[in-house]
């Protein structure tokens, strides 16, 4: 007889019952459990198509062809209520991730500031840093929301009012805040080749400073050049061809501004309330992250000489690094899931279009699906990449 | 005393005076850790220091490349006292190693890259040389062929001579040791003490806080005993082995040596 897993021949077993041998146990319970799945799915399916039958309720997603009807507050790609429901659902999907992916960014950026912050020796801002973190992080997000959309609309001037930021260019209103557009100018192409040149220049410059250093052990300055290669050119050329800068200033007429751009004041309540509340999440996991390094490593860097900053970026930073990323992964999902939240202030997200989409053709079912794929994807990407970052700077033990 | 005693005595006395410690108090708080100690040490002496736990022992060395930071006294390392002076502070630090209890090697990095990242980013030395330097004391403390794994994978002998390895790396003046083999097996202490004791035969400055005391009486100029914050005993490791004077050095003694 030979053994399945390892090939071995090995002793006739002593005869058991089958219901008792581990391995026919083993299989048996797999299949059952998959029996007892396929029958509450097919039950659910089946149970919910005769009960939409019977009402006459359509199913189906043909439904997203046809004229949406609905008009969309703010919309980065192009939308009119004419538009199919495809369209609309298209535009909340991308105002969803604008959300998401500024949120993401920006909370990042804080919250890592907050963290450190909230370390420091000195007293002052540790105790500034810690009740924003613990004010913030201890009230219902959907309140915070509801808070800055007033402060936000209610708070601010009016459009008569507005607090002038940048006279002339730059306003701040219950409506929101209102930027100039830059007129297209053809050096602007010109510009951004440069941009890009510089860039893969920078790149260029710290491969060869990297070189350098292991060859010479010489260090050479890296954040000027990097400065100078990425605007310099762009600067220049911009400069030779006389400063051509023509913007389009929002201005006053009636009960509102013209021309220029908006960020309304929904999507700054909304942006505002979700960097900072996740933020305060973000902090503890930096703050968390810092401290699990031993003070050991600390006193062994500065045992050799290292100054603090390279200590830091050298030493405490990556092993931090590998604490503090799993529950960002967790932090990045929930500002994400929770821009749904934008909802109950009225900018125009995912779940927002697709409530809208479901009252005006009653195919709840379809719609929701849509909202859990859509967040399943967005989700399930973030954590993917996380995951792989995770793994690629995992510590290797014995 | 024997005669190679008395040759290295004369030798040491003729030495230039390396570290200063004098009239240094420190308080951790209200307890007061370190109460007018006066050490010096010359150039080449090797120097043990015990005591029991409390005794301010660790914090006297790691005062010394101010890890701690003294209130009141003088610390004078290799002709640079010891003042807020940050850039005095990085000097003194490229002139002495320390070694810890815990190792404290850097886990996200190669045996190699612990040993070559202060030669690189403090001495600015080339990647080539580093590396070269970093292999010889690896070679020296018998560990090359483990120079591409990471800490978690050696054992803790291992580690601990990789963490003196890495300090020779900077080519410092004086060794620290606080409690090196402390942490360590039985059957590990001896590989860590064999290269300590090498060093100290090439005329390497040593302070070494360690309960070994055969190490003490092979290795060390001077026996340091340390209770409360003071030194209370120093001597040649002969007479302080043999001929304790005061009481609690013949307590403290009484409770190691005889189980």
């Amino acid at each position: 007889m030979t053994d399945r897993r390892s090939g071995a021949q090995v002793a006739e077993k002593p005869k058991t019952a089958f219901w008792n041998d581990r391995d026919v146990r083993a299989v048996l319970f797999q299949i059952l459990i998959v029996l007892g799945v396929l029958a509450a799915g097919w039950y659910l399916v089946h149970n919910t198509l005769t009960n939409l039958e019977s009402r006459k309720i359509a199913t189906g997603f043909s439904f997203m062809e046809r004229e949406a009807g609905f008009s969309i507050g703010e919309s980065l790609v192009p939308y009119s209520a004419a538009d199919t429901y495809a369209r609309a659902i298209w535009a909340g999907i991308i105002n969803t991730l604008v959300i998401s992916v500024i949120g993401i960014f920006l909370a990042t950026i804080l919250g890592t500031v907050v963290g450190i912050a909230r370390l420091s020796t000195n007293w002052l801002v540790a105790r500034i840093a810690s009740i924003y973190v613990e004010v913030l992080r201890n009230t219902p997000l959907l309140l915070q929301l509801f808070f800055w959309y007033a402060l936000v609309s209610e708070a601010l001037p009016g459009v008569r009012e507005a607090i002038r930021i940048i006279p002339d260019y730059v306003f701040l209103s219950q409506k929101g805040l209102r930027i100039p557009h830059i007129v297209a100018n053809d050096i602007h192409g010109w510009m951004f080749a440069l941009f890009l040149g510089g860039f893969a220049a920078t790149l260029f410059w710290r491969r060869a400073a990297a070189k350098h250093q292991e060859a010479t052990g010489k260090l050479r300055p890296l954040f000027w050049p990097t400065v100078g290669f990425l605007f310099g050119p762009a600067a220049l050329v911009w400069l030779f061809a006389g400063a051509p800068l023509e913007l389009i200033k929002p201005v006053l007429r009636g009960f509102d501004f013209q021309g220029g751009g908006t960020f309304s004041p929904e999507m700054i309540a909304l942006l505002v309330g979700l960097v900072t509340y996740t933020s305060t999440f973000i902090a503890e996991n930096v703050r968390a992250g810092i401290l699990s390094v031993s003070k050991g490593q600390w006193e062994a860097a500065r045992a050799l000489g290292l100054p603090n900053n390279r200590s830091l970026r050298l030493i405490i930073l990556p092993q931090a690094l590998r604490v503090i990323i799993p529950p960002m992964t967790s932090q990045y999902l929930n500002l994400t899931k929770n821009s749904s939240l934008a909802v109950a202030i009225g900018y125009p997200d995912l779940v927002s279009i697709l409530n809208t989409t479901i009252n005006q053709t009653g195919q709840g079912i379809e719609g929701v699906a849509l909202i859990m794929a859509a967040y399943l994807t967005v989700s399930l990407s973030i954590s993917g990449f996380m995951n792989w970052y995770n793994k690629r700077i995992a510590l290797v033990e014995r | 005393m024997t005669p190679q005693r008395q040759a290295r005595r004369e030798q040491l006395a003729a030495a230039p005076i390396n570290i200063e410690v004098s009239h240094v108090h420190k308080w951790y708080g209200e307890f007061h850790v370190l109460r007018d100690v006066n050490l010096a040490v010359s150039k080449g002496e090797r120097i043990v220091i015990c005591g029991p736990s409390g005794s301010g022992k660790s914090t006297l060395i790691r005062c010394i490349n101010r890890l701690e930071e003294h209130q009141k006294g003088n610390i004078i390392v290799d002709g640079t006292e010891l003042t807020n002076d940050v850039k005095n502070i990085e000097v003194i630090r490229r002139e002495v190693g320390m070694v810890f209890q815990s190792f404290n090697l850097f886990p996200h990095l190669t045996v190699l890259e612990n040993c070559t990242l202060a030669p690189i980013w403090v001495k600015k030395l080339p990647k080539k040389e580093a590396e070269a330097i970093a292999m010889k004391y690896l070679e020296r403390v018998r560990i090359p062929d483990q120079a591409l794994k990471y800490p978690g994978q050696l054992s803790g002998g291992q580690q601990q001579r990789v963490a003196i390895a890495r300090s020779l790396c900077m080519s410092p003046k004086i060794m620290l040791f606080d409690e090196p083999t402390s942490a360590l097996d039985p059957e590990m202490v001896k590989e860590v003490l064999d290269v300590m004791i090498s060093l100290a035969e090439d005329g390497m400055t040593m302070l070494c806080v360690t309960h070994e005391m055969g190490f003490a009486k092979s290795v060390a100029d001077r026996v340091i005993f340390m209770d409360r914050g003071e030194i209370i005993e120093q001597n040649v490791p002969d007479e302080f082995f043999n001929n304790p004077q005061s009481e609690r050095t013949k307590l403290f003694l009484s409770q190691i040596l005889n189980h």
